[in-house]
C-alpha cells in the first residue's frame, strides 16, 4: 500500500474535524437574510386595512426620502414592544410604513390603539405575498428603503431600544 | 351543543399559538384540479425548504409561511408558470438555501463530481485486487 | 443514597478503566497474564457501570425529585414505562447508557474471546478501556447524571407529551446498542493493527459483534423511519435529513464491514480494508452522535444546541479516530495481501458489494457535510436534500440490489459452474414485473418501475442459495443471509409501490360530505372535542369504505398547554394491501374542515422489509453462536479458576 493511500484517511479526518470545529465556533445563523438588499423593492400595491390610513404601494417608496418599512402583525408578541421603539423613531423624524401580515382590520386597529401608532401608511398582506416577494421570513422585520426605492438594509427581529442608533445610521446612509 | 364544544375547544387552543387568526390561504391545503399541474406543484414544494421550521420542506410543514408559499406555488403553476422559474424567483429572494435541490452553480460542482470521483478512486484501488484477465 | 452509589460506581469504574489501560503495555509484551489482570478488571468495570445505570433506572422509576436529572426529565404523572424510558431520554442518561453498554461489552470480550491471542486481546481491551475512559471523563466532568438538587422541588418538569411515544422511547437506545457494538469492532481492529495479527481468527472474533451491532442499527433505523412516518403527519418515511443520514452512515459502513469480514474469515484476505472499515464504522457512529448531540446541522429532528458537549464529543472523536488512522498509516504497510481474486468468485462479488456500499456511504457523507464546508469557505448557505441523494444513491442502490441476487451464488476462490444460468428464471421474472408495470400503470416514473423489476428479480434470486438442497438442513447463517436479502427485495417493493401508487387528496369537507382517495370513499361524520391528561383536541370521525365494509378512523389535532404546541395525530389504518393515512387539518373559513388523506398501497412492506433484514442478521448471529458453542473446548483459564 502506498504512503499516500495510508495517510489519506488521516488527512481526510483532519479536514472534517477542521470543518466541524469551525461550525462549533461559528454557530449557524438561523436568520434567513433577504437577497434583495441593494435591489429595488418589488412593485406592489396593498389595500388599506384601516379607513383613516392611506394605503401602501411601492410608488410611496420612491419619493426621494429614505423610509423604514416595518413588517408587523397584531398577533405577533415581540411587535408589541417594537411598536413603542418605532414610536420613538417616528418622533425623531423617521418615516415609517407598516405591512400587516395575515391580519384583520379590527385587530390592527385595536393593536395600534393599545400600543401606539407609528405608521404613516399601512398595507395589508393577507397571504404573506409581499413578505415572500421581499425575501422576508418572519415577523417582525424591517427594511430601510432609500429615496429611489432601493432596499438598503434589512433588520431581522424586533427593533429594540438598543437598535435605534443603528437604524438611524442606516437611514442616514440611505439618504 | 357539539358545535359549541368545538368552538370552546378552538377558543382554548387559539391563544396558545403564535399564529395569525386568519385562515390559511386558499391553495395551501387544497389540490389543483388539474392533476398534472398538481403533480408539478407537489414536486416543487417537496424541494423548497420551509424558512420557519428550516428542517422540513414546505410540502411537509404546518407553518403559516409554508402554507402561504404552497398557495403561491400552486397559483403560479396554475397560471402556467414553469416550476424552474418559480424556484429561481424564490432563490433570488432567499438565496440557494431555500432549494433542497442543489443548483448547477460552480459551488456545487464538487458535490456532483463526488460520486464519480469516489467510484473512480475505488476502482483504482481495486485494480490490483481482482484478476481481470482469465488465467490460462 | 442511590444517586451517590451510582456516582461512586462510575468513579470506581473510571478508575478501573484507567488501570486496564495501564496493564495494556505489559499485556502487549506478554509480561503479565490477562486472566489475573485485564480480564477481572474489565469484568468489574462492566459490573460497576451496570450498577450505576441500574441506580439511574431506579431513581427514574421512583421519580426521585432530589436528583436534578429526574426533575428536568420526569414527572410523577407520567406512565411508568415513560418514567423508566426517561432515564435515557436525555443527554446525561443516554451517555451513561452508552458507556454502560461499552463497559459491559468490554467485560464480554474479556470473558468470551478465546479465539484471539493474549496479545491482541490485551491491546483490544486497552483500546476499549481508552474509549470508556473518555466517556467516563465526559460524564463525570461535564454531564453528571446523578447531581442532586437542594431543596428538592415538588414536581418534575418533564412531561413533554411528544417524548411519550414508544417510537421515541426505544429508537435511540436501539441505535446506541448498534453504535457501541461497532466500538467493539473498533477496539478489536485497533488491537490487531497494533500486534499485526490481522487474520481469520480476528475476523471470527469480530463478526458476532458486527452482526449484533448491525441488527440493532437496522431495527433502530426501521423504527425511526416508521416513527417519522406516523408522527410528522405528511406521510413521508425518509427525508434525507442530516440526523437521518447520521444514523444511515454507520449502517452503510457496518453493512460493508459485515461482508468484508467474511472474506477475511474465509480467505484471510482484505486485511487492511476490513480494519479500515471497522475504524470507519465506529467513526461514523461517533460522527452521528456528534451531529445529533451538538445539533449543528439544521434538522427536522432538532435537538437543543449545546456547543460545550459538542466540543467534548469532537475531541473524543478526533482522539480515537485519529489514533486509529495513525496506527493504520503506520502498520498498514505490514499487512500482506495474498494473490488477487478471480474475477468470478465470491471474493470479487463481496469486493464489488463493498465498493458500491462505500461509494454510497461517501456520497451521503459528502452530501451531509458539503453545505458546512461551502459556508465555511464562501459564507454562502446552500442545501443538499432529497433530490441529490435520490439521484445519486438511488441508481447505485438499485445496482447493488441486482448484484445481491448474484453474489451469494458464487463460490469461493474460483467459480467454475455456469452460475449465470441459475439467474435466468429470476431475471425473466424481473423483466416480467417491468412489463407488468407498463400494463398496470403506463405513466409510472422510471425509478419505481426499475425498483419493481429489481425487487421481483431479487425476491426470487435471494432464495436460490436454499434451492437444490434440503432447506431444513441448510445452516442457520445461510437462512439468515437469505432472509436479509429477501428483506431488501421486500423493502424495495414497498418503496417502489409507495412512490408509484400513492394517492393523495387534500381537500375541505363539511360534515356528511364524502371525499375520494384511490379506491376509498371517505365520509367526514363529525368533528368533536376530545381531551387527554394535558391536551385538548379536535377529533374527526371518518368512515371509509371501498365497495364493502366500513372502517372508522379518528384523526386528531391536539393542542398541548405545556409546552404550548399543536400537533396532528394521524389516524392510520393498515390493510393487507396498504395503509389509509388520514390527518385532520384546520377549520376552513368557508365552512368544513381540511382533511389530508393518503392511500398508500403496500407501504408497510418498507418496514416489513427492514424488519426482515434485521431478523436475518439475528438468525445468522444465532446460527454462528450455536455452532461455535458446540465446537468450543473449555478454555484453559476458565478450568483453572473453576
Amino acid at each position: 500500500m502506498s504512503r499516500a493511500v495510508r495517510f489519506a484517511p488521516l488527512a481526510l479526518l483532519l479536514l472534517v474535524i477542521a470543518g466541524l470545529v469551525w461550525r462549533l465556533s461559528t454557530p449557524a445563523d438561523t436568520n434567513v437574510r433577504s437577497r434583495l438588499a441593494g435591489k429595488p423593492v418589488p412593485a406592489f400595491n396593498l389595500a388599506a386595512p384601516l379607513p383613516g390610513k392611506p394605503a401602501f404601494s411601492s410608488r410611496d417608496l420612491a419619493m426621494g426620502r429614505p423610509r423604514l418599512v416595518n413588517i408587523f402583525a397584531s398577533w405577533c408578541v415581540p411587535c408589541i414592544t417594537e411598536v413603542k421603539v418605532l414610536k420613538q423613531l417616528q418622533s425623531r423624524g423617521v418615516a415609517i410604513d407598516g405591512i400587516a401580515i395575515r391580519d384583520r382590520a379590527g385587530d390592527i386597529a385595536a393593536f395600534l390603539a393599545r400600543n401606539g401608532d407609528p405608521y404613516a401608511r399601512i398595507g395589508s398582506d393577507e397571504q404573506s405575498a409581499l413578505q415572500i416577494a421581499l425575501g422576508s421570513s418572519g415577523v417582525p422585520e424591517s427594511f430601510v428603503v432609500d429615496g429611489r426605492g432601493i432596499i438598503r438594509y434589512q433588520h431581522i427581529g424586533a427593533v429594540e431600544a438598543a437598535d435605534v442608533p443603528l437604524i438611524l445610521s442606516q437611514l442616514e446612509q440611505a439618504r | 351543543m357539539k358545535a359549541l364544544l368545538v368552538a370552546i375547544a378552538m377558543l382554548i387552543a387559539a391563544p396558545a399559538l403564535a399564529d395569525s387568526s386568519l385562515p390559511p390561504a386558499y391553495w395551501a391545503y387544497r389540490q389543483l384540479p388539474n392533476a398534472s399541474q398538481e403533480a408539478r406543484a407537489q414536486r416543487l414544494m417537496a424541494e423548497l425548504r420551509c424558512l420557519v421550521c428550516q428542517g422540513q420542506s414546505i410540502a411537509d410543514s404546518d407553518a403559516e409561511l409554508a402554507a402561504d408559499m404552497r398557495d403561491l406555488v400552486r397559483r403560479r403553476i396554475a397560471d402556467g408558470e414553469q416550476p424552474a422559474a418559480i424556484r429561481a424567483w424564490l432563490i433570488e429572494r432567499y438565496g440557494t438555501w431555500i432549494s433542497y435541490r442543489p443548483t448547477a452553480e460552480p459551488a456545487t460542482w464538487p458535490l456532483w463530481l463526488a460520486p464519480i470521483a469516489l467510484l473512480a478512486i475505488g476502482l483504482l484501488l481495486l485494480r490490483k485486487r481482482i484478476r481481470t484477465r482469465a488465467r490460462p | 443514597m442511590m444517586a451517590e452509589i451510582g456516582l461512586a460506581a462510575l468513579w470506581l469504574a473510571a478508575g478501573l478503566a484507567a488501570l486496564q489501560l495501564v496493564f495494556m503495555p505489559a499485556g502487549l509484551r506478554s509480561a503479565v497474564e490477562l486472566s489475573g489482570t485485564m480480564r477481572p478488571v474489565a469484568v468489574a468495570q462492566g459490573a460497576l457501570t451496570a450498577l450505576a445505570f441500574a441506580m439511574l433506572l431506579v431513581l427514574f422509576a421512583r421519580t426521585d425529585l432530589s436528583v436534578a436529572l429526574v426533575v428536568a426529565n420526569s414527572h410523577s404523572a407520567k406512565p411508568f414505562v415513560y418514567k423508566v424510558a426517561g432515564a435515557w431520554g436525555n443527554h446525561e442518561g443516554s451517555m451513561l447508557l452508552w458507556v454502560t453498554v461499552l463497559a459491559v461489552s468490554g467485560a464480554f470480550i474479556a470473558i468470551l474471546s478465546r479465539r484471539l491471542s493474549e496479545r491482541t486481546l490485551a491491546a483490544a481491551l486497552g483500546a476499549q478501556a481508552a474509549l470508556a475512559l473518555g466517556f467516563y471523563t465526559f460524564l463525570l466532568l461535564a454531564s453528571n447524571p446523578f447531581g442532586r438538587l437542594a431543596p428538592a422541588p415538588l414536581e418534575g418538569r418533564g412531561l413533554n407529551p411528544l417524548l411519550q411515544d414508544p417510537g421515541l422511547a426505544f429508537h435511540p437506545p436501539t441505535l446506541y446498542l448498534g453504535y457501541v457494538g461497532l466500538s467493539v469492532a473498533f477496539s478489536l481492529a485497533f488491537g490487531a493493527l497494533l500486534t499485526g495479527e490481522v487474520d481469520s481468527r480476528l475476523a471470527r472474533a469480530m463478526r458476532p459483534w458486527v452482526l449484533a451491532a448491525w441488527v440493532f442499527l437496522t431495527l433502530g433505523i426501521t423504527a425511526g423511519s416508521y416513527w417519522a412516518y406516523y408522527e410528522l403527519g405528511w406521510g413521508g418515511y425518509w427525508f434525507w435529513d442530516p440526523v437521518e443520514n447520521a444514523s444511515l452512515m454507520p449502517w452503510l459502513a457496518a453493512t460493508a464491514l459485515l461482508h468484508s469480514i467474511n472474506v477475511l474469515a474465509a480467505r484471510g484476505a482484505l486485511k487492511a480494508w476490513t480494519m479500515m472499515l471497522a475504524v470507519i464504522a465506529f467513526s461514523m457512529s461517533m460522527v452521528g452522535t456528534f451531529l445529533v448531540r451538538s445539533g449543528i446541522l439544521t434538522s427536522v429532528h432538532s435537538f437543543a444546541i449545546d456547543p460545550e458537549r459538542g466540543t467534548y464529543l469532537l475531541i473524543l472523536l478526533g482522539l480515537y479516530v485519529g489514533a486509529a488512522f495513525t496506527l493504520f498509516a503506520w502498520r498498514g504497510a505490514s499487512l500482506k495481501e495474498g494473490a488477487p481474486f478471480e474475477l468470478v468468485s465470491r471474493e470479487s462479488g463481496l469486493v464489488v458489494n463493498n465498493l458500491l456500499l462505500s461509494v454510497i456511504l461517501g456520497t451521503v457523507f459528502v452530501g451531509t457535510l458539503y453545505p458546512l464546508f461551502v459556508e465555511a469557505l464562501s459564507g454562502e448557505k446552500l442545501s443538499v436534500g432529497a433530490p441529490y441523494f435520490n439521484i445519486v444513491a438511488g441508481p447505485l442502490a438499485l445496482l447493488l440490489a441486482v448484484l445481491v441476487g448474484a453474489g451469494p451464488l458464487l463460490s469461493w476462490r474460483r467459480e467454475r459452474r455456469p452460475v449465470l444460468k441459475r439467474l435466468v428464471v429470476p431475471a425473466l421474472i424481473g423483466v416480467a414485473a417491468i412489463v407488468a408495470t407498463f400494463v398496470i400503470a403506463p405513466k409510472m416514473g422510471f425509478l419505481p418501475r426499475l425498483g419493481f423489476g429489481v425487487a421481483a428479480f431479487l425476491a426470487i434470486a435471494s432464495l436460490l442459495p436454499l434451492a437444490g438442497r434440503n432447506p431444513l438442513r441448510a445452516p442457520l447463517a445461510t437462512w439468515g443471509m437469505v432472509v436479509s436479502h429477501f428483506g431488501i427485495a421486500v423493502a424495495l417493493a414497498g418503496m417502489a409501490a409507495n412512490s408509484a401508487f400513492t394517492k393523495e387528496t387534500l381537500a375541505v369537507a363539511r360534515t356528511g360530505e364524502r371525499l375520494a382517495v384511490g379506491p376509498w370513499l371517505i365520509q367526514l361524520d363529525s368533528v368533536t372535542p376530545a381531551a387527554g391528561p394535558n391536551w385538548t383536541a379536535l377529533e374527526a370521525e371518518l368512515h371509509a369504505s371501498r365497495g364493502h365494509g366500513r372502517e372508522v378512523l379518528r384523526p386528531q389535532t391536539r393542542y398541548f398547554t405545556s409546552p404550548q404546541m399543536e400537533t396532528n395525530e394521524a389516524a392510520i389504518q393498515t390493510f393487507w394491501d396498504g395503509q389509509l393515512y388520514t390527518v385532520l387539518g384546520k377549520a376552513d373559513p368557508a365552512g368544513g374542515w381540511q382533511l389530508r388523506l393518503w392511500w398508500k398501497p403496500f407501504v408497510t412492506l418498507i418496514w416489513a422489509g427492514g424488519a426482515l433484514i434485521g431478523l436475518g442478521g439475528a438468525l445468522s448471529l444465532a446460527g454462528r453462536a450455536w455452532r461455535t458453542r458446540r465446537r468450543r473446548p473449555e478454555p484453559e483459564w476458565r478450568t483453572r479458576y473453576a
